[in-house]
């Protein structure tokens, strides 16, 4: 057999390459706190989101009148429509954050383990999957939703602001908005189920005597925020909201 | 080479302990070592072999110490070296419960259990250093088990009668263990140690009459290679693996030291083994290993096996009146706590009387049903449940509610390379530390104090008495593989390795090892004869020769080869066997875990012949029949006495 | 007992590997998982074959060298390790996979052996208190409240076996470095290196190119000792306590 002597220790396999980064964001526990922090603030607004949304039950005056005191919102201090600019500001700084560091995170997740196992075992991952395919279907959503509601670009019929009333109502008389809107509403349930609890433990909370309370709150909210949502299409299809 | 016989040569005069008063001993010994300036340390590389409690605490504190330290393990991580699984717990003269212990109680109780055959000298510095080492462990943030005013807490062991044993649940070896890895850790990160790991010791380079390296094989790559140093350290560990069954590592193996004896180490005690007595028993053939369960099991289990013969029913069908707790009767002061040899000499007449249970008539009970009934189930389980549960796992068999059934079985060794108070072999410039050595245990090792002797030896002893060696020697010429000694140690190596290979017979590796291990658990095993140890010398040249005519070692040696890496651990315990009989075979007495039948007393208990054998048998490598070199043993504060458990 | 088995073969990191399939007989239910393969391996020997290379040494469950993903699960269908895997615990004609830890931080190495001395290098960051031999205190003079104390062993009981990497689908460390900076961080002979020793260790950790928590639980269920899922919380409050600390 060859015989590979050498006087200088061979060096060790893979030595450490220097210092590694400290910095917040180069850390993917960074990435993982702006993740979190950015999905807690998208989740408050769901919040006041669907309480606003289950207006529509008491008719187009109160409904059209909370959506003039949003762009009347914060007055006489802020301009007009002022408030409601921050607030979309502010979530859109969110949701990018969100999507990049979550861009970012399973880019390298999926890098550190390249190789599937041979075996594969049912349910495992189950977590994540919903995450990463629940987050895009929940984006792309958001895009559409936008479109329709907000600008009205996409809108079936004739889209009028300052009439969200009819607006939701056309929305919701067609097919494929309502199912666009139910599909995306169980998605962003199951987000908020892991997600919350899962920032929670991001952000330091979470410990074995209080996995019960988080968990309880995290279902909670996911079912209420579905549930909330998927009232108002439910609505529309049933002709409570005409 | 092949010997039956063996000469008497030169007693060991000095063994480089100071004179004076024990409790002074090792302050005079470390005033008068020479010290190495601090600025010159770095300029010194030590090779320490092996990462347990012993190395990686040695490699640990010479880095702190600013020497250039060289480490190698044979593991994937230093973390894993077999320290990690010791149980039950580590000995220290606290005397934290105020219950009559001290440094001189310590001491007297090592060197009684030890059946007067370890030197006083280094059995007091062991005590001395005991409670220093609790102090380091705690610092390096060792989670031991503490009490509710948040003190540590500690509970007895087998052989004593006081409450010394610092404990960490059923893991303190682990817990032990990691605190030197991590400050090992420290030290790699420093850049203070250069750690090798998956990488083999093979053989001991000596230059001029001095450790000056090792060759060693990178497991990975196959690569041999030499690495050199100004002084080596061995802390590899025991040799329990020459009997195939011990509750040792699949991978801990006697090479390192075995080529260190055969490169002028001299040999110490290697027929003192111990037989640890609560193992799990065998359940087959196919049987890799075998299990220990903590000693500490006996604070409240009782031993038994039925009091008729081949009495073959369920342990819950046996009548109180029907069981012999055959420890309790014939040792009513220390019951179930005797020392391990005894217990396991006691396990292994029972069941030689055919009143074993469970397959093959090879075990017996250990019963929690008391102490369930006294302390309550829930006590039991805080206190043992890991072990129930390791146990419940191996055997499929509930302890809480039938008996466990436990056997002896090969567990450490006492013997090991000869060193002097400085741990220093014969060899200049290599030292032995832990279990490699021979030192502190005497004939038998007190439950707890394995981990005690391996800190101790690796934090205080040697990086007080190395710096010694080092300054009397400040570096020779460098080595290189030019030099002619090292050529013959690598052409060594590389035709062992490559006759290994090239044999290609009809038998695996572990078919040897098994046949090997079988032979030495009979003959050389709890109790020995003449006549077996003579059927055993007979045999294992036997065993030798057809070895190298019939083992099969597959593939090649210039990759990942665990086939090659067994086989060439078998060279080395084919050859230490014989070294392990031949001791038994000339120590004609009973003493600790060497058990003769031909030297017992009437009532069948351990007879020393303090006369003839109040030495350590130092051994040295010849080629041909090996040499004698007695150390004797001089008992100026313990008065040997027959040692009485009763 | 028979079984099929289908093996990860691989030559070294280097080559390729893929899945071979050998059938082994007389298995007792007795053994355990690696005394199976032994017995796989001594035939191999005979027939002149590669024996199946695959770490192991205690095999007591405590060494944490033992590291093989078993039909899917790191350590197999019992909550323990490899090595205490019995053959009890499969059927009669059972087909078993058996693969090594999947993560690009832990390079094949052959066979079933993976390299996992990236866990060494994140200990080494900062996985330490610095206590050089003889500072020390005596052991008593700082009392451990025995809730702390206790918290601390169940962290350290981490035997850095890897199984939480292999069960990650992300191939994260981070129950592995949670135990070891949840272990030292809770004890007062680890408060002053508290911060460094997170970030250090985190840091480490990322750069080691394991991936990021997503908190899927699959560690904590794979884990052989018990390490619980929360341990990751504490650390990131540990690491955003340290960031905190660290600015101001």
């Amino acid at each position: 057999m060859a015989l590979a002597s050498s006087k200088e220790a061979a060096a060790p396999a893979r030595p450490p390459s220097g210092t590694p980064s400290r910095g917040f964001w180069s850390s993917t526990l960074g990435k993982k706190t702006v993740m979190a922090v950015s999905g807690l603030i998208m989740l408050g607004y769901l919040v006041a989101h669907v309480a606003g949304n289950l207006k529509v039950f008491f008719g187009p005056e109160e409904f059209d009148g909370y959506a003039h005191w949003l762009r009347v919102m914060g007055a006489p201090v802020l301009h007009h429509e002022w408030a409601l600019w921050i607030v979309r500001i502010v979530l859109l700084a969110a949701v990018g954050a969100h999507a990049v560091s979550a861009y970012q995170l399973s880019r390298r997740d999926v890098r550190a383990r390249p190789t599937r196992y041979a075996h594969r075992r049912k349910g495992s991952s189950y977590a994540t999957r919903t995450m990463r395919w629940g987050g895009i279907i929940v984006g792309l959503f958001i895009v559409w939703h936008v479109l329709d509601l907000t600008t009205g670009t996409v809108h079936p019929g004739g889209f009028e602001q300052g009439k969200p009333y009819q607006n939701v109502i056309d929305t919701f008389s067609t097919w494929y908005g309502n199912t666009i809107y139910i599909v995306a509403m169980l998605a962003v349930g199951l987000h908020v189920r892991h997600g919350f609890w899962s920032a929670a433990q991001t952000l330091g909370a979470g410990s074995a005597r209080r996995d019960r309370a988080l968990r309880l709150v995290a279902n909670g909210l996911a079912l209420a925020l579905t549930a909330g949502f998927i009232a108002v299409p439910v609505g529309v299809m049933t002709g409570v909201v005409n | 080479m092949e010997y039956t016989d063996f000469t008497v040569g030169e007693p060991i005069a000095d063994t480089k302990a100071p004179a004076g008063p024990i409790a002074e001993r090792w302050d005079t010994r470390r005033f008068e070592a020479k010290l190495v300036n601090p600025a010159n340390r770095r300029k010194h590389r030590i090779i320490v072999v092996g990462t347990g409690l012993a190395g990686g605490s040695a490699g640990a504190t010479l880095a702190e110490q600013g020497y250039h330290v060289v480490q190698f393990c044979f593991q994937d991580s230093p973390r894993r070296a077999h320290s990690i699984a010791a149980q039950g717990g580590i000995n220290a003269a606290k005397n934290y419960r105020n219950d009559g212990d001290s440094v001189h109680r310590l001491f007297y109780d090592t060197v009684k259990g030890g059946d007067f055959r370890a030197r006083e000298s280094n059995v007091h510095r062991l005590a001395q250093i005991s409670v220093e080492i609790i102090d380091q462990c705690v610092a390096q943030g060792v989670p031991f088990a503490r009490e509710y005013g948040g003190l540590l807490d500690t509970r007895s062991f087998g052989g004593v009668q006081v409450s010394r044993t610092f404990y960490a649940r059923g893991q303190t070896g682990q817990q032990l263990l990691l605190g030197a890895y991590q400050a090992l850790s420290r030290q790699i990160a420093a850049g203070n140690v250069e750690m090798h790991p998956r990488t083999e010791m093979l053989d001991l380079i000596v230059v001029d009459g001095r450790a000056r390296g090792i060759v060693a094989r990178d497991l990975i790559t196959g690569a041999v290679t030499t690495h050199y140093a100004d002084a080596v350290v061995l802390a590899t560990g025991g040799y329990g693996n020459v009997f195939y069954l011990s509750t040792n590592a699949m991978n801990s193996n006697a090479t390192a030291v075995w080529r260190a004896h055969r490169r002028g180490a001299y040999f110490a005690n290697p027929c003192f083994t111990q037989i640890h007595p609560t193992c799990i028993p065998r359940t087959g053939d196919h049987q890799s290993k075998l299990t220990l369960m903590s000693e500490s099991l006996r604070n409240d289990g009782r031993i038994w096996v039925p009091k008729a013969k081949g009495d073959a029913r369920p342990a819950a069908e046996i009548p109180e009146d029907e069981r012999d707790y055959y420890l309790e009767r014939i040792y009513p002061s220390f019951g179930n706590l005797v020392p391990r040899d005894i217990a396991s000499r006691a396990a292994k007449n029972v069941c030689d009387e055919g009143r074993g249970v469970g397959p093959g008539g090879q075990g017996v009970y250990l019963d929690f049903a008391d102490a369930i009934g006294r302390m309550g189930r829930a006590a039991v389980e805080e206190k043992y449940g890991n072990l129930f549960d390791m146990y419940e796992r191996i055997t499929a068999e509930n302890p809480y509610e039938v008996p466990m059934r436990i056997y002896p079985a090969v567990h450490y060794t006492m013997g090991g390379l000869w060193v002097d108070y400085d741990l220093q072999t014969t060899v200049p410039g290599l030292f032995a530390i832990g279990e490699a050595n021979f030192s502190d245990h005497g004939a038998n090792r007190l439950g707890a104090s394995a981990l005690m002797q391996g800190l101790a030896d690796g934090y205080f002893v040697l990086p007080a008495t190395i710096n010694d060696y080092l300054a009397r020697h400040p570096g020779g010429e460098p080595v290189t593989d030019d030099h002619p000694a090292v050529r013959e140690v690598l052409a060594e190596t590389e035709d062992r390795l490559n006759l290994l290979l090239a044999v290609d017979g009809d038998r695996t590796p572990d078919s040897f090892h098994r046949e090997l291990g079988e032979l030495m658990w009979e003959f050389c095993g709890m109790a020995r004869t003449e006549e077996g140890l003579r059927t055993a010398l007979r045999r294992i040249p036997e065993i030798r020769r057809e070895f190298w005519a019939r083992v099969k070692v597959p593939g090649t040696g210039e990759e990942f080869n665990q086939s090659l890496e067994k086989a060439n651990r078998i060279v080395d315990y084919l050859e230490l066997a014989e070294l392990m009989c031949l001791d038994a075979l000339h120590r004609a007495e009973s003493c600790g875990g060497h058990f003769r039948e031909e030297s017992q007393t009437p009532d069948g208990e351990a007879a020393r012949d303090d006369e003839s054998f109040a030495y350590a048998a130092a051994w040295e490598f010849t080629g041909e029949a090996p040499v004698l070199h007695q150390e004797d043993l001089a008992f100026e504060y313990v008065h040997p006495t027959q040692r009485s458990y009763a | 007992m028979k079984l099929n088995l289908r093996v990860w073969r691989q030559k070294n990191d280097a080559a390729e590997g893929a899945m071979a399939t050998y059938q082994v007989d007389g298995i007792s239910p007795d053994m355990s998982f690696l005394e199976m393969l032994d017995t796989l391996n001594e035939d191999l020997i005979l027939r002149g074959e590669d024996p199946v290379a695959f770490d192991h040494d205690c095999r007591e469950g405590i060494c944490g060298a033992c590291s093989l993903v078993i039909n899917g699960d790191a350590h197999g269908p019992e909550r323990t390790t490899t090595c205490q895997l019995h053959m009890r615990s499969f059927r009669d004609g059972d087909t078993v996979d058996v693969e090594p830890w999947r993560a690009s931080a832990f390079p094949v190495v052959k066979d079933l052996v993976v390299d996992r001395s990236a866990f060494d290098r994140i200990i080494q960051a900062g996985g330490y208190v610095t206590a050089p031999t003889g500072a020390a205190p005596e052991a008593h003079a700082t009392p451990v409240p025995k809730a702390d104390a206790e918290s601390a062993f169940e962290h350290a009981e981490c035997i850095g076996c890897g199984a939480c990497v292999a069960a990650c689908p992300n191939g994260s460390a981070m129950l592995f470095t949670s135990a070891k900076v949840n272990h030292l961080n809770v004890l007062p002979q680890g408060a002053p290196e508290r911060e460094t020793r997170v970030l250090d260790m985190v840091a480490r950790m990322d750069a080691e190119g394991f991936g990021g928590c997503t908190l899927t639980g699959e560690c904590a269920t794979a884990c052989p000792k018990g390490i619980p899922l929360p341990s990751i919380s504490a650390m990131n409050r540990e690491w955003l306590r340290a960031r905190r600390k660290a600015k101001g």
